[in-house]
């Protein structure tokens, strides 16, 4: 007899004449078509599948699905290799090769494992004793150290990463119903019978849950499943994991493809399923549970289920000498599916006094120990005996075998429930706790409501649908043609089976190497709470989620406590149930698609003018015209503004058109200054506050008729002002009669700048009079521009003689084209955002550098604009004291002592030769068209008192400390004689 | 993420509304005291429970709603336009 595991039958899921060829850690092997690399390893004889994070013991295969702790491999694929796969999800396909992880050099000759001499130092939480001093070696030693020892997998980049194909679908749904046992199929049929939007949801790779795991399940199985496939509204879903239960219905999901689908989808790997659904039903089953004992780790120790499951779906035998260490009937089908599988002996060690499936087990061929325990496991790398005791008073007995099935209860699924808020319950007679979810939401059906047996599962999806229905508003009809469930067969109960205390290490999580005694430390240090103890010892925080151990943790938790588990509970479970890709979270929103990208009107011309762009908020601007770096190509259009003239595209400004017999009593309001007494064809500074009193926004407004205002308010802030004014408007001023309209797209807006703007301006511009008298500086009219209606605004940001032309975006190129030719007289440039910001830092405009949420009027020197009579957004808390402290960071200009030295945003102003004590920063530097050297505006403490004073412009991150006076932020043409010309 | 049954567009995901604060507080009058301003903008009582609260439906009608939420569990109750 070959000891340890193999393929003994044929499985459901396997096709022995499809045989596969796969490599492991460099050797290779044949698996079958419909193995995963889990069931093909064991197949082969191989147990042992890696290594532990902490301790470096030597780990085989636990599971057989998704909650797989220790059978971590790494995949090579065609993205490079991927870390942390667990084996039990891989399926197999020709030419796969995986790893296993976390050894040196090799998996059966592993070096560090000589972590586990340490183990004495190495409890839970010894990170937060060790490594203080000295502090330095943190970098030369610690670090490195600790990087290469921590985690399993290795994160290994194969170069460029490949764009991959991401998806997220959106799908409503009238029922969710997440599982597809025989609670979940039993709900499907009733529900969809009435016409429901009905979505199943099964996380494994085909459908039936425990269903498929006994033989006298098929027929109903097939019949359910044809059933649902023949309804239009019913979809069932395999390799689907419900990852996330948001509330309000949305749930989300993650969808694997196959490799067959990922190849004819180029590439894509799975897909993020966002589900709405009115109601749900949690049919998620329930998971079998660890058993703490000395040695529950090693190589050969499997979960019961686990290998019921590797038989029946594989044909795959744990081994060929198995003992079992059970505490319920439910258990007992791994033995009977051993026995059919042709290995008629083995021991089973159950922790009761006697019960139905060990009578029959006996009958088989089977020793039964009662009131028996498993003290101790033999053997390190893979399992060769064990230590048993047999009950009371009664002495050890050593026992030869090659694989342990363990089992310490079943576990219902109610992670998902319990983050709608479902409360778990304490149910003695499973020792573990189900949930109760509000029936608004939904219902839990099944093993996850703790009902044990397939038939019992299925009436109990049938009750859940009756729920349902009736929530949502639907009767049921007549009740179906009653079919003959296979009957359950009759179990005696469960007995709690936690931990058999005893010399070793007894494991409650095996992932993060948690250990009994790492619960009881954690208790002992204080930290009782099963919230702390989680955080403390890690339990439960792998990529497991401590799906298998997390209550066992706690009752060990309890236990420590001298509390029943019920008091003690379990940490609260938070999305997601599972690992998912960033890619799938993403979706197609990553790279280029991040975020949406707005294009001006006239983009296509900036292109071909050879703009350099910048990306501001999702706007695409020019920022120069030129492919050239440096200040050079900026000054130049600067300079060309203040000598002649320029032109420079604005249509991002955010405008919102105002109309109504109240909008000016409305403008009133929101503005800080009055814009009542506005003359119609004028245009108005306006200072938007917040109600705190702190400068908000900025911007011209303009009235083009008695009832009509134009609002312009800044790029960034376009948005934002428009909800704050719809805002006010319905909230707190519901009675007026206002329209606002928001218009920013609409409009092309042009700003034509320079001493020679006006001939430009009037040489397109019909039905409009533009000398200075009739159109003076802050003035606005409606007129014909290159024959196209729009409007023109005369004011300026850059300080020179200027205009604004707004026409509808639609006809932005032919009036910009007309523009350029009434401009090529006087060498018009266009110029970009650089130089428009040099021109407006020169001037001493403010923009969002200065308005930066924490200054207010009086802070910029704006607070002779704020009215006296009237109430307006801000006012009264514009008013308060502290605005008016004399060391408040007031605006000021700054200009370098040597013209040669530059100026950094950021850079903080302290006296000269101080080293600390910053009394400002500067917002904005450029280097200057108008000036010798570089201009910046700063906010500097008490600045208005300190015009002429020498400080230091500090900037510690370039290593530059520079001179520079305090002067008046209007630096160029203070008295605003080139505006008004 | 929330789901708003608006009024006017139906029922929409959370990302299409804007949360505008607490709906029960009035505006002081203007001849009020700076105390009640100050009270308006930066005191809240942050009780568990039922809140009464703006929502502004920025990504459909852009129409301002009254949304009754509770702050532990974010059931929604009532809304209204």
């Amino acid at each position: 007899m070959i000891p340890g595991p193999g393929r003994v039958a044929v499985g459901m899921m396997t096709d022995p004449k499809r045989p596969i060829r796969f490599r492991f850690d460099g050797r290779t092997f044949r698996g079958l078509a419909g193995d995963t690399l889990a069931s093909a390893l064991l197949a082969n004889g191989q147990q042992i599948a890696g290594r532990s994070l902490k301790y470096h013991r030597p780990r085989g295969i636990l599971t057989c699905g998704p909650e797989e702790p220790c059978a971590l491999v790494e995949l090579a694929g065609k993205q490079g290799r991927e870390p942390n796969r667990p084996a039990t999800m891989v399926e197999l396909y020709e030419g796969l090769e995986a790893d296993s992880q976390n050894r040196w050099p090799t998996l059966h000759f592993d070096l560090l494992r000589t972590s586990e001499l340490f183990a004495r130092f190495l409890p839970a939480g010894f990170y937060y004793k060790t490594f203080m001093s000295p502090g330095r070696a943190w970098e030369y030693l610690y670090e490195p150290v600790l990087r290469r020892a921590a985690g399993l997998g290795r994160l290994r980049s194969s170069g460029k990463a490949p764009h991959l194909p991401a998806e997220i679908l959106h799908d409503h749904l009238d029922v969710l119903i997440v599982g597809s046992g025989t609670a979940g199929l039993a709900a499907a049929q009733r529900l969809a019978r009435r016409g429901l939007r009905i979505m199943v949801a099964e996380e494994d790779s085909v459908l039936g849950g425990g269903s498929l795991l006994d033989e006298r399940w098929t027929l109903w199985r097939q019949a359910a499943l044809r059933n649902l496939e023949a309804l239009p509204t019913v979809r069932c879903l395999t390799r689907t994991a419900v990852i996330g239960a948001y509330g309000h219905g949305v749930f989300a999901a993650l969808e694997t493809l196959t490799g067959a689908e990922s190849t004819r989808l180029a590439g894509l790997r799975e897909r993020l399923r966002v589900i709405r659904s009115r109601s749900v039903i949690f049919a998620t089953g329930a998971i079998e549970r660890l058993v703490a004992f000395p040695g529950n780790d090693v190589p050969g120790v499997m979960l019961a289920g686990a290998a019921l499951k590797y038989l029946r779906r594989y044909g795959v035998a744990a081994g060929r000498q198995p003992a079992f260490f059970l505490n319920s009937d439910e258990a007992y089908e791994c033995v009977f599916a051993f026995a059919a599988a042709g290995i008629k002996h083995g021991t089973i060690i159950d922790v009761r006094a006697g019960s139905p499936a060990a009578d029959r087990a006996r009958a088989l061929g089977y020793e039964v120990i009662h009131r028996g325990r498993v003290q101790a496991v033999l053997g390190r790398a893979y399992l060769r005996g064990l230590r048993v005791s047999a009950g009371e008073n009664q002495p050890l007995r050593k026992l030869k075998a090659d694989c342990l099935l363990i089992s310490g209860g079943y576990t219902p699924a109610i992670a998902l429930a319990t983050q709608l808020g479902a409360e778990p319950r304490w149910r003695d007679d499973i020792a573990a706790f189900t949930a109760e979810l509000s029936p608004a939401l939904g219902q839990l059906a099944g093993a996850a409501r703790g009902i044990t047996g397939l038939a019992a599962g299925a009436t109990d999806g049938e009750s859940a649908a009756r729920l349902v229905a009736s929530q949502l508003g639907q009767e049921f009809g007549a009740d179906p043609p009653a079919t003959t469930l296979p009957a359950d067969p009759e179990t005696a109960a469960l007995s709690p089976l936690w931990e058999v205390p005893g010399e070793g290490k007894s494991f409650v999580d095996l992932q993060n190497d948690v250990t009994c005694e790492d619960v009881r430390l954690a208790a002992r240090e204080g930290y009782e709470h099963v919230e702390h103890m989680k955080r403390y010892t890690t339990h439960g925080m792998a990529t497991d989620q401590g799906r298998i151990g997390g209550l066992l943790g706690s009752a060990v938790l309890a236990q420590a406590r001298g509390l029943a588990v019920s008091e003690v509970g379990q940490p609260k479970a938070r999305p997601f149930a599972q690992s998912v890709p960033f890619a799938a979270l993403a979706g197609a929103e990553a790279g280029e698609h991040f975020k949406p990208k707005r294009r001006l009107p006239l983009h296509d011309w900036h292109e071909s003018a050879g703009a350099t762009f910048v990306n501001i908020g999702l706007w695409l601007r020019p920022l120069v015209y030129s492919q050239h770096p440096g200040w050079e190509p900026v000054l130049n259009e600067a300079r060309a503004v203040r000598s002649s003239v320029g032109i420079t595209d604005l249509s991002t400004l955010g405008k919102i058109d105002v109309q109504g017999p109240d909008a000016a009593r409305f403008l009133d309001f929101v503005y800080a200054n009055a814009f009542s007494n506005l003359r119609v064809g004028g245009a108005r500074y306006g200072l938007m506050l917040r109600e705190d009193g702190m400068l908000f926004d900025d911007g011209t407004t303009s009235r083009l008729a008695n009832e009509h205002f134009l609002i312009t308010t800044t790029t960034a802030n376009s948005a934002a002002v428009l909800e704050h004014l719809e805002f006010q408007l319905q909230a707190n001023w519901p009675q007026l009669d206002v329209q606002l309209t928001d218009v920013g797209d609409h409009w092309a807006q042009f700003a034509v700048a320079g001493p020679r703007s006006r001939e430009v301006v009037s040489s397109v511009v019909t039905g409009l009079e533009l000398s200075n008298a009739a159109f003076p500086f802050m003035s606005a009219a409606a007129a014909r521009i290159a024959d196209v209606a729009g409007r023109v605004f005369r004011i300026s940001f850059s300080g020179e003689l200027a205009y604004e032309l707004s026409v509808p975006a639609l006809h932005a190129r032919t009036v910009w084209t007309a523009l350029l030719a009434a401009g090529t007289p006087y060498s018009i440039v266009p110029y970009g955002l650089d130089a428009l910001n040099t021109l407006r830092i020169e001037k001493g405009h403010v923009t969002g550098a200065e308005l930066n949420g924490n200054t207010s009027a009086d802070d910029l020197g704006m607070q002779r604009m704020l009215k006296k009579q009237g109430d307006y957004i801000g006012r009264s808390l514009a008013q308060r004291p502290g605005f008016y402290a004399p060391d408040r960071l007031q605006l000021v200009g700054v200009r370098p002592l040597d013209a040669q030295r530059r100026l950094r945003n950021g850079a903080q102003l302290l006296r000269p030769g101080a080293r600390t004590g910053s009394l400002g920063y500067l917002t904005s530097v450029t280097a200057a068209a108008a000036f010798d050297g570089w201009v910046g505006l700063a906010l500097l403490s008490a600045g208005r008192s300190r015009l002429g004073q020498r400080l230091v412009a500090a900037s510690p991150t370039h290593a530059e400390n520079v001179d520079v006076e305090v002067v008046s932020p209007h630096m160029y043409d203070p008295e605003n004689l080139r505006v008004r010309a | 993420m929330l789901r708003i049954n608006c009024p006017w567009c139906g029922v929409r995901d959370e990302a299409e509304f804007r949360y505008r604060g607490d709906a029960s507080l009035a505006r002081p009058e203007q001849s009020a005291p700076a105390a009640a301003f100050a009270a308006y903008v930066y005191e809240r009582d942050n009780e568990l429970g039922w809140h009464r609260e703006w929502w502004l439906h920025v990504g459909g009608c852009r129409k301002l709603l009254k949304v009754t939420r509770h702050t532990l569990t974010h059931e929604i109750r009532e809304v209204s336009g």
